[in-house]
């Protein structure tokens, strides 16, 4: 039976954790490379990075960053954060990242998932889809969810999975640090359509709502960030339980 | 004695991961062993043990080996008669069959009998990614590995001729090959090198052969 993920998204700014954990006495706490290991001994069934750097110039150290990852860390990870172009994500993949997430980049220029799926493979090309509700639909928003584009979130949806994404992280921006609970509509719906898998994001508070993204909106794998930076429950509280409410998870 | 393992490099995927757990392995059980990624098919002469990664389409992936002057001939010597211990990866474990049915009809290498064919959808999402378990259905080979969850990435899969080829199977909408396995040979349509403990130690075991 294939298991429903939990993956812990770490923001990454020049080299540095910048939201990561903050109550395991990691020696350096704001490496990325402990933080990633820390979270694969515990549960995690991947890992995410989002490169919230600046600057270009400190791409650079995010290929470090990941190659040091891809030597201590046995379980996928996912790199995300200002994507522009196949050579990116080229280095990115050859320092050992087993997918990239793309968001605004694929907005500009949509062709680079149709490029980058066709020469990568479609299964490393993850595309981040941030939505607000709008009425009674959603719109797509880039560039950290300050710019709305304007363009309807299933039709994007639709468009992104037939130009050759392998899966799809959907963030609510409504949700997002709500603590609220995922955006269960937008989720469900995205699910109805997609042939692909779908990442839930935004709006987690507590453990049951990892339950309602996989029971009501249909998720296959669920991401989270802060309420697992300060152990407000752990990866392992969050698989029990749903393990307990008949949610396959790898325990 | 010195084991020698070697990387194949034909231009496909995340070579650096494999390379990474291998060399974990290593270095966690201090075993005399040197490792290296190369694409020179007169590496695979001096190797006790050969690595093949393989990611994205078969078509590519096959055509990356070919192209490569006298690869093939190494490989079949390697494999075939001298009989050494081989790993295959993912798109590595599916260029063992015969042939493949993605995107048109390929022909692969040929050592363990059968067709590479597509997963019925089913209302399932493709690809098959993520954590899923094996069973194990047959305990004659010198790898037995652990039945607990791994780590999967794909939407192919190997429909191998002869049951005895299937070292565990899995289920996603039907049951599939995770291992194939033929003397020397053995074929993980999963990745070990991403599938944390119970990953490595299928690698660690490799390394015993």
């Amino acid at each position: 039976m294939l298991k429903k993920r939990i993956i812990p998204c770490l923001d990454v700014k020049d080299g540095r954790v910048v939201k990561g954990i903050n109550f395991v006495d990691l020696i350096d706490a704001g490496n990325p490379v402990d933080q990633a290991k820390f979270y694969s001994e515990n549960g995690a069934d991947e890992i995410c990075f989002l490169d919230i750097s600046a600057s270009l110039e400190n791409r650079d150290t995010l290929i470090n960053i990941v190659k040091k990852t891809a030597e201590e860390v046995f379980i996928p990870l996912t790199v995300g954060g200002g994507i522009k172009s196949i050579d990116n994500i080229q280095s990115l993949l050859k320092a050992g990242a087993d997918k990239v997430s793309i968001n605004s980049a694929a907005i500009t220029d949509p062709n680079i998932i149709k490029n980058s799926s066709n020469y990568f493979g479609s299964q490393c090309i993850v595309v981040a889809v941030d939505v607000k509700k709008n009425e009674n639909s959603w719109l797509v928003y880039s560039h950290g969810g300050t710019k709305n584009t304007g363009i309807d979130a299933i039709e994007w949806l639709r468009k992104v999975e037939q130009l050759g994404a392998g899966e799809i992280l959907l963030t609510s921006m409504d949700r997002d640090g709500t603590k609220l609970g995922f955006d269960l509509d937008i989720l469900a719906e995205a699910n109805k359509i997609l042939g692909i898998p779908v990442i839930a994001s935004g709006g987690v508070g507590s453990i049951h709502h990892f339950y309602e993204g996989v029971k009501d909106g249909g998720a296959d794998a669920l991401l989270a960030a802060s309420v697992f930076h300060f152990n407000e429950f752990s990866i392992m509280e969050v698989k029990n339980y749903l393990k307990k409410n008949n949610i396959d998870v790898r325990i | 004695m010195k084991k020698n393992i070697t990387i194949l490099d034909y231009g496909s995927g995340n070579i650096l991961s494999a390379m990474q757990s291998f060399s974990r392995i290593i270095k966690s059980n201090e075993l005399d062993a040197d490792i290296c990624i190369s694409g020179n098919p007169e590496s695979i002469k001096h190797s006790t043990h050969l690595v093949l990664p393989g990611q994205g389409a078969f078509e590519t992936c096959i055509n990356g080996l070919k192209s490569i002057p006298g690869m093939l001939e190494e490989l079949n010597k390697y494999t075939l008669e001298q009989k050494k211990p081989f790993f295959g990866i993912c798109v590595g474990m599916q260029l063992l069959a015969n042939n493949s049915e993605e995107n048109g009809n390929h022909e692969g290498l040929g050592w363990i009998e059968g067709i590479i064919r597509k997963l019925p959808s089913k209302n399932l999402k493709m690809p098959h990614m993520g954590w899923n378990s094996i069973k194990v259905l047959n305990n004659n080979f010198k790898i037995t590995p652990k039945e607990t969850d791994y780590y999967f990435v794909h939407s192919y899969y190997f429909d191998c001729k002869h049951q005895e080829n299937i070292l565990a199977e899995t289920n996603y909408g039907i049951n599939f090959p995770s291992i194939v396995c033929k003397e020397n040979i053995y074929g993980f349509q999963f990745h070990p090198e991403k599938s944390s403990d119970q990953g490595l130690n299928i690698i660690k075991s490799f390394l015993e052969l």
